[in-house]
């Protein structure tokens, strides 16, 4: 049986469709987790990004954040909240964000400082304040990179959430962990095309963002 | 058992020699990586309308799951080092590639035909002229591929203990050892920040013409 095979065996089996293991309960366990950290995430990494892009300082101690968290290890970072506070919702919540927090913070940085400078001025010719020049003539033009930060954080955040189900929280993982304990190639298969599956509908999810966001003198641009 | 470096023997392991598999199950993908990123970006310069799909499919590959990816390549290499190293291979081309076509893409014209008018052959205009102005676009690439194959590698635990560093947080869950899991965590942190360390001074002694303040990223 090849990969196929085994993905079409597992969609087929009414089993997989129903109750607390069935395949929309632990999509919307996925869902659900992966949208509180992007959330979360974004709470604090698009305000910071935008305010020390918007003034252009701070960026080596940006920067030093950044690497750090990317350097720590979201699966060892979960194993080891877990160790400390017990099985929850926390402990998974906090790798997740520490996870997606860099890509946000580096990019939502990045596209604001390197704008263009002349609209920029001439906004505050026509005498903007400051945070009306950030919010409606920085981030419109820096939107297409900070939706990209985003995209990262959110495709990152959704395929390390699956790990989740190594410390007992349900999601998609569940069928890989499990189906690797059992023996069972079927459900592990069967698993692994749904994150990738859910991993690609956010790809295109953030696409359909980004025609219908960016104003299109700007998309005619990127 | 006592000292934070000693290890149960179920690991198989010396703590120095879990340091060099995680090193190698880490790092010869990122070569692998950016062995195949050079010619693959040097055809994207090449021919423009090649840039666009190649870059369309590095988004998905990079969108698929890493537990995902390993479990699929279960069923042709087994629960082994391969399985793991391979989906970091990926990843490590994807994030490569179009940093290596901006970074050789963004040498100025003129440059190329002074280049041309002292001689030089494409060879060696672009060993000699493109990659080194390419440099740093490459390393800031080589920067996050490393740090995110480093992290990625102890998600290889999961399937039969390929996990090197990785292989401690399953002792430190079944034996109730925080303190191992601590030690997996910083010794794959610390093992990040020195290898971006170590980047960043290569890139510096590569390129002693570029400004020292660096930017973010």
């Amino acid at each position: 049986m090849n990969v196929l095979d085994l993905v079409r065996a597992f969609f087929g089996d009414g089993a997989h469709w129903h109750g607390y293991d069935g395949i929309p309960a632990r999509l919307a366990e996925h869902v659900t987790y992966s949208l509180a950290a992007l959330l979360l995430a974004a709470v604090i990494g698009l305000p910071v990004g935008l305010v020390t892009g918007h003034y252009g300082r701070g960026g080596n101690a940006l920067a030093l954040i950044a690497t750090a968290g990317r350097a720590l290890p979201s699966f060892g970072l979960l194993v080891l909240m877990v160790l400390w506070t017990g099985l929850g919702l926390v402990p998974v919540m906090i790798p997740l964000v520490v996870l997606a927090v860099p890509p946000i913070l580096v990019t939502t940085y990045e596209a604001v400082r390197t704008l263009d400078p002349s609209p920029v001025d001439a906004a505050r010719g026509m005498g903007m304040s400051e945070a009306r020049v950030l919010f409606r003539v920085e981030v419109p033009v820096a939107l297409p990179l900070i939706l990209s930060g985003l995209r990262t954080a959110a495709v990152q955040i959704i395929s390390t959430a699956t790990i989740a189900a190594y410390v007992g929280l349900g999601g998609l993982g569940r069928y890989i962990i499990d189906g690797l304990y059992q023996r069972d190639y079927e459900k592990v298969v069967g698993g692994a095309a749904l994150v990738a599956s859910l991993a690609l509908s956010t790809l295109a999810l953030f696409w359909a963002a980004f025609r219908l966001t960016v104003s299109r003198g700007v998309r005619a641009r990127a | 058992m006592n000292g934070f470096f000693d290890l149960p023997s179920d690991l198989q392991y010396s703590y120095a020699g879990l340091v060099g598999l995680h090193l190698r199950e880490a790092l010869i993908p990122v070569l692998a990586g950016l062995v195949i990123a050079l010619p693959l970006a040097q055809l994207c310069v090449r021919f423009r309308w090649v840039y666009p799909p190649v870059l369309g499919l590095t988004t998905v590959l990079y969108s698929i799951p890493s537990l995902a990816f390993f479990v699929v390549l279960i069923d042709y290499f087994g629960q082994s080092e391969t399985t793991v190293m391979i989906p970091l291979g990926v990843y490590s081309l994807v994030v490569l590639v179009p940093g290596i076509v901006d970074g050789v893409r963004s040498v100025p014209r003129e440059t190329l035909a002074a280049a041309e008018a002292m001689g030089f052959g494409p060879l060696r205009r672009y060993l000699q002229v493109q990659l080194p102005i390419a440099a740093p676009a490459i390393i800031a690439g080589l920067r996050v591929a490393v740090i995110s194959s480093l992290s990625l590698v102890s998600v290889g635990m999961l399937i039969g203990n390929q996990g090197a560093l990785g292989n401690m947080l399953y002792d430190a869950s079944t034996y109730h050892l925080p303190l191992l899991a601590v030690n997996s965590v910083l010794t794959t942190a610390v093992l990040g920040i020195l290898a971006d360390a170590l980047l960043v001074l290569v890139r510096r002694l590569l390129t002693p013409w570029m400004p020292r303040k660096g930017a973010a990223r």
